[in-house]
């Protein structure tokens, strides 16, 4: 391991995200703050939803922050820089296993994913005034955030190494509308109830799991057992970093 | 000291079609391997390269030549670590290309066919970035960085993002770039394609003058000229085969004759071929399709006369006649039966 090309990949990646700061943020948060206002503060103040669902809003706001930040930092880079350009070639030509090189990219998707989610708290604060009740659980919620910053970057890894450029428009439609919309992003997973098909079916979806987990760590609204989360982010993150890597490699050398 | 480049009967088979041409492209078509009976799908494989070995020595500028798809570009892709080898071994020195790849990517400098440069920064970014990933001190990578701007007439665009470059500005800065690390050994990957003759120019002096810095240059190309004028040694490839190797003076007296005298009749009588063998000089006959008729012989233009009075007196017509002098594309021709650009 070569910790001084390590750390120049890693400058590299920070130097091209500040570069992009503006329309990554854009990117990012405008979307879930927009749909904070619509929600969290003009449906409440009209009366038309309980001044509660502000609370329950907010961690799953977050979480989609974090995954669009994955995919914005991770995954399309990745699409463009393994296509025809082959832009990523000089920095798989650098002194360090190519392996290093897919750590690096989680790593810096992480620390991207960790910004636009943290960012969103005093964001969501702002957008949607006060009635926001925050019961933090300091330890549990680090881990939660550090779980889905992995999972946001990790799941980019993969995605950005199965998916070719023109199948972007698809991989927006078929794979992120459908998480985000099922992902218990804007519900918590126990409103699915009534739909009890529906609610063991989405357990496959790793975004729940973000959600629901950030909604226990940061709130104090009805949630999925922490533990239980930990536990299904952690099979989920090892599965999407096998993967990844695997992918990887395989685009790397022909 | 330099650094050689030694290459064991390496072999490439791809099953899925190599992504681009921008590492390794270079594939045949000739050896796919046709589908059994029992087979339900064909399946795609390609023998890009045949059992090749080579020996490149340290401190010389070697050639590979080649048509498009000779397989030129996957020994490159091998030798840098792009291209997994399907059997034998290619080694940077004493390094393994492939089991020590940290190793052997130190040693090296690759300019790629098309540039693949990093589209996020500027000129000067990408030499500093690619100083900083092979360990070079700030200080360090930006006299260099500045030093090789100034030398491939990049300054003033030194400060602008490289995705605005011109094809040709952009194979600048790819060169500067493979410099960057001051490698021992440089791969160049058709360099000139693409580049106005004064820029091929600077570049063909850019290479020497590395050269002489007693670094190993290996550059693919198919410009005879090209190979002519740099290269000490040259293997031809062709179909993934090493077809012949040695100085370009070497291989331009393996030509039997030197001269080579394209012909086209309106017709090609049976005996054509055996009168023109017999006429002073010719050392060999080759008769192609469409009445073409390639002749080999020590002289060329004093030929003519004979040749036309032994096609009249076979009522065959002479319609078209190329001259051409000793030189790498008669070897080639005169080894593969194809021209290079066919």
């Amino acid at each position: 391991m070569n910790w001084k090309t390590f750390y120049a990949l890693l400058s590299r990646d920070g130097h091209v995200a500040r570069r992009n700061l503006m329309p990554m943020l854009l990117q990012n948060l405008l979307q879930p703050l927009l749909l904070t206002f619509v929600f969290g503060r003009v449906m409440t103040s009209s009366g038309m939803m309980h001044a509660e669902y502000k609370s329950l809003l907010l961690p799953g706001v977050m979480a989609i922050s974090m995954v669009l930040a994955g995919v914005q930092g991770v995954a399309m880079p990745l699409i463009t820089e393994f296509q025809f350009t082959r832009e990523i070639e000089d920095r798989l030509l650098a002194p360090i296993e190519i392996g290093w090189l897919a750590v690096e990219k989680i790593a810096a998707g992480m620390m991207q994913a960790l910004v636009a989610g943290l960012v969103v708290i005093p964001a969501a604060w702002l957008t949607m005034g006060s009635g926001v009740h925050l019961t933090l659980q300091p330890v549990l919620f680090v881990i939660v955030l550090l779980l889905v910053a992995l999972f946001a970057s990790a799941g980019g890894l993969a995605l950005g190494c199965s998916v070719g450029q023109t199948q972007i428009g698809l991989m927006f439609s078929l794979v992120l509308a459908p998480m985000m919309m099922f992902g218990c992003a804007y519900y918590p997973w126990s409103f699915l109830k009534a739909f009890p098909v529906l609610q063991y079916a989405v357990l496959i979806n790793p975004l729940v799991y973000a959600s629901e987990g950030l909604r226990g760590t940061l709130t104090n609204t009805d949630h999925i057992n922490t533990y239980i989360v930990i536990g299904a982010l952690t099979a989920i993150n090892i599965l999407l970093l096998v993967v990844g890597l695997k992918k990887f490699h395989q685009k790397a050398v022909s | 000291m330099g650094i050689g480049i030694r290459i064991e009967n390496l072999r490439k088979v791809y099953d899925t079609p190599p992504p681009s041409a921008a590492r390794g492209g270079g594939f045949s078509f000739t050896a796919q391997r046709s589908a059994g009976p029992k087979e339900k799908k064909k399946k795609f494989e390609v023998v890009a390269l045949d059992g090749i070995s080579l020996e490149m020595r340290a401190g010389e500028v070697f050639g590979l030549l080649g048509p498009n798809g000779a397989g030129k570009s996957t020994t490159i892709g091998v030798l840098t670590t792009r291209t997994r080898p399907t059997g034998g071994r290619a080694f940077i020195g004493e390094y393994d290309v492939w089991q020590q790849q940290v190793k052997a990517k130190r040693l090296i400098g690759v300019v790629p066919q098309r540039p693949n440069l990093d589209f996020a920064l500027t000129a000067r970014e990408v030499l500093l970035f690619h100083g900083a990933y092979f360990g070079q001190s700030k200080h360090e990578r930006e006299r260099r960085s500045d030093e090789l701007l100034a030398q491939f007439q990049l300054t003033d665009r030194a400060d602008h993002m490289v995705r605005n470059f011109s094809g040709g500005m952009m194979q600048r800065i790819s060169i500067a770039r493979a410099m960057m690390h001051d490698p021992e050994v440089l791969f160049l990957d058709e360099p000139s394609a693409g580049l106005d003759p004064q820029t091929r120019l600077m570049l063909w002096e850019i290479v020497r003058s590395y050269n002489k810095l007693g670094k190993t240059i290996v550059l693919t190309t198919h410009y005879m000229d090209e190979a002519d004028s740099l290269c000490g040694r040259l293997a031809i490839i062709d179909h993934g085969r090493i077809i012949c190797q040695g100085t370009p003076a070497e291989l331009k007296a393996s030509i039997p004759g030197g001269y080579l005298l394209r012909l086209r009749f309106n017709h090609v009588p049976e005996s054509l071929a055996a009168e023109l063998k017999n006429l002073p000089g010719v050392t060999d006959v080759k008769v192609q399709a469409q009445g073409a008729v390639d002749v080999y012989a020590d002289r060329g233009g004093p030929l003519i006369g004979p040749i036309v009075n032994a096609a009249q007196a076979l009522n065959a017509e002479l319609n078209d006649v190329h001259i051409a002098e000793p030189s790498l594309e008669t070897l080639f021709l005169h080894q593969t039966g194809r021209s290079l650009r066919d």
